[in-house]
């Protein structure tokens, strides 16, 4: 912690703060080698010779590149399609759960309408529900009701009716922006619409951002709602696909199920890179764990 | 907490003008519920209806393509002649007991180095993240391998400390072990749920009990600790309605098994629903599931005020 200033510190007081720094950095190292041990050895899994016994101990760095493990994966299951289907549904929901969220969120923070107080609470009081009890009648509704099973319906249409979470955060940051800015356009004549779309959307992008990405990630590694509507293969997404790679014929081999799970990581890892801002923000706000 | 003044200040605000008090208003009025209007109309056909349905299902006996016969309470009364219901519930309360204050110990651990000036803190950051960004179909099948009896990176560090490693996923004995170890590796966001709420503490505080001569395990047991306890009683709910809702790892990792030690409760219902449709009593096992959701979040809000600080209201 902070030392007091304009004091000298003993020996003792240096001896110490070595000491304290060895344990940290001690530990930091030991703990970041064990978390980022299970990436460097899948990777280096990834590009072991197929076929080839199993090594021990185990390899944590590449000495060997099989790239065609990669290539492999493709050939053995529908890899571009499984992909393609991901990147569809993926796309759909994050679409669709910008759009609507932004919308109902403004209607929260920005209109005032009989009941908006009372509709909040229970809109917040919805986050409380677990997923497994709406599960079933959830089904019934898409597959018996609708027809669509084996479409990506039941994927990507519910972000598109307002998801919650996403609501409750966009709302709390509209209600941040000052009104000064719609009360001046809506003298001007502007409609609510228009408010909407050129004053609080432009000024919400850092929020939009945050629920992009949140969204992105809940998607793309979504699995059990996959597996419940998609039986058909061809409509897999990635998250359904790797698994089936494991479960196939010549499937058990170590290096193409690790090149099937990077390729499958890679997306969400590069996002985080790029947008590692918006993310750490989004966690600290929302305490969301992605 | 802050969801009540969220909800205080347009109370407020609507008091103002009157409701529906002139056409600009009413106007106004329309279009907020036109833009509310997704999320209304998909929380009458995506909750509140399929909330109903499943409340009505779980007395009856359903599977898709027949009409539900109607059976009363006999789906909860079959739930507690259920030896499997049981197993599954046990299994996941023992999953949840371990998993999530260890995840939390880990979390505020890691928290608090991570909170030192370090060089290289934000290389640290990163890696303690980002295994949190990969979803449970990954982990699960690189796992299976790092847990592998023979040939496994687990076993093969027990091997270098002398010690015999266990046949972790064949092992109904070792089976939850495995799990509770594999979900420490995912606490990454946690951590900076925590760093953000190690670095709101007044730093004054800290020179305040530096002047007074405590300790630095003085000053985290009676500042740090109580200044963020607000955080950690919202990662304790959360987490726990998470691992009660554990599935893609123990379905594609172990399938249940061993003998059904990684049995969990979702995949138990899933089971139910999806492989053998028993939608009706799969319902029912969804309501007890919302209800022990209910009962322990209650639970722990109530208990809160007993250890958890709120700043500004001191205690009681």
């Amino acid at each position: 912690m902070a030392a007091i200033p304009f004091k000298r510190h003993s020996a003792q007081w240096y001896v110490r703060q070595i000491a304290r720094n060895v344990v940290v950095y001690g530990l930091l190292i030991g703990l970041g080698a064990i978390f980022i041990l299970p990436f460097l050895w899948s990777v280096t899994s990834s590009l072991r010779e197929t076929g080839a016994p199993l090594s021990f101990p185990p390899q944590f760095l590449p000495t060997q590149f099989n790239w065609g493990n990669y290539v492999r994966v493709f050939e053995m299951i529908p890899f571009a399609t499984f992909f393609r289907n991901s990147v569809i549904v993926t796309t759909l929901a994050v679409f669709g759960e910008l759009l609507s969220a932004s919308l109902v969120a403004f209607g929260f923070a920005r209109l005032r309408f009989p009941g908006r107080n009372l509709l909040f609470i229970v809109l917040l009081s919805t986050m409380m529900i677990p997923y497994p009890v709406t599960m079933i009648p959830s089904f019934i509704l898409w597959v018996r009701g609708l027809g669509m099973a084996n479409t990506f319906g039941p994927l990507v249409l519910p972000p598109f009716f307002g998801p919650a979470f996403s609501i409750f955060l966009l709302r709390q940051f509209f209600m941040t922006i000052n009104t000064e800015l719609d009360e001046a356009a809506k003298i001007d004549g502007a409609s609510e619409f228009r408010i909407y779309w050129q004053i609080i959307l432009p000024l919400a992008k850092p929020a939009l951002a945050t629920i992009a990405i949140f969204s992105f990630m809940a998607n793309w590694n979504d699995f059990l709602t996959p597996l419940i509507y998609l039986s058909d293969r061809n409509l897999y997404t990635l998250a359904l696909g790797i698994n089936f790679l494991r479960n196939m014929r010549g499937g058990g081999e170590l290096a193409l199920q690790m090149a099937g799970a990077v390729m499958f990581v890679a997306p969400c890892i590069i996002l985080y890179f790029l947008a590692q801002r918006f993310v750490i923000q989004g966690i600290v706000t929302t305490g969301l764990k992605g | 907490m802050h969801m009540a003044q969220a909800v205080a200040a347009p109370v407020a605000a609507s008091r103002k003008r009157g409701v529906f008090g002139s056409p600009l208003t009413r106007r106004e009025a329309i279009m907020g519920y036109l833009f509310i209007s997704p999320w209304l109309i998909g929380f009458v056909v995506f909750l509140a209806g399929p909330i109903i349905a499943s409340f009505v299902l779980s007395f009856t006996r359903y599977s898709p393509g027949r009409d539900p016969v109607w059976l009363g309470l006999s789906n909860y009364a079959r739930m507690f002649s259920d030896d499997l219901f049981y197993h599954s519930l046990r299994v996941t309360t023992i999953y949840t007991l371990f998993s999530v204050p260890l995840g939390l110990i880990t979390a505020l651990g890691l928290a608090v180095l991570l909170n030192q000036k370090v060089i290289g803190q934000r290389v640290f950051r990163t890696i303690f993240y980002l295994p949190s960004l990969i979803s449970g179909v990954a982990v699960a099948i690189v796992f299976a391998w790092i847990f592998n009896a023979r040939f496994g990176v687990v076993n093969y560090f027990l091997s270098l400390l002398g010690l015999p490693g266990p046949n972790w996923l064949g092992d109904p004995d070792w089976t939850m072990p495995a799990f509770i170890l594999m979900s420490l590796w995912g606490v990454g966001g946690t951590v900076v749920i925590f760093i953000a709420a190690l670095q709101g503490v007044p730093l004054e505080l800290y020179e305040a009990a530096q002047l007074d001569g405590a300790g630095s395990w003085k000053r985290f047991l009676h500042i740090t600790l109580p200044m963020i306890s607000p955080v950690i009683l919202f990662s304790l709910i959360t987490g726990i309605i998470g691992t009660f809702q554990t599935f893609a790892v123990s379905y594609i990792m172990t399938g249940g098994g061993p003998a059904n030690a990684s049995l969990f409760y979702l995949l138990y219902l899933y089971r139910n629903a999806f492989t053998w449709f028993e939608m009706g009593y799969a319902s029912a096992l969804a309501w007890f599931l919302f209800l022990i959701i209910l009962i322990c979040t209650a639970i722990l809000l109530r208990t809160s005020d007993l250890w958890v600080h709120y700043e500004g209201l001191g205690r009681k």
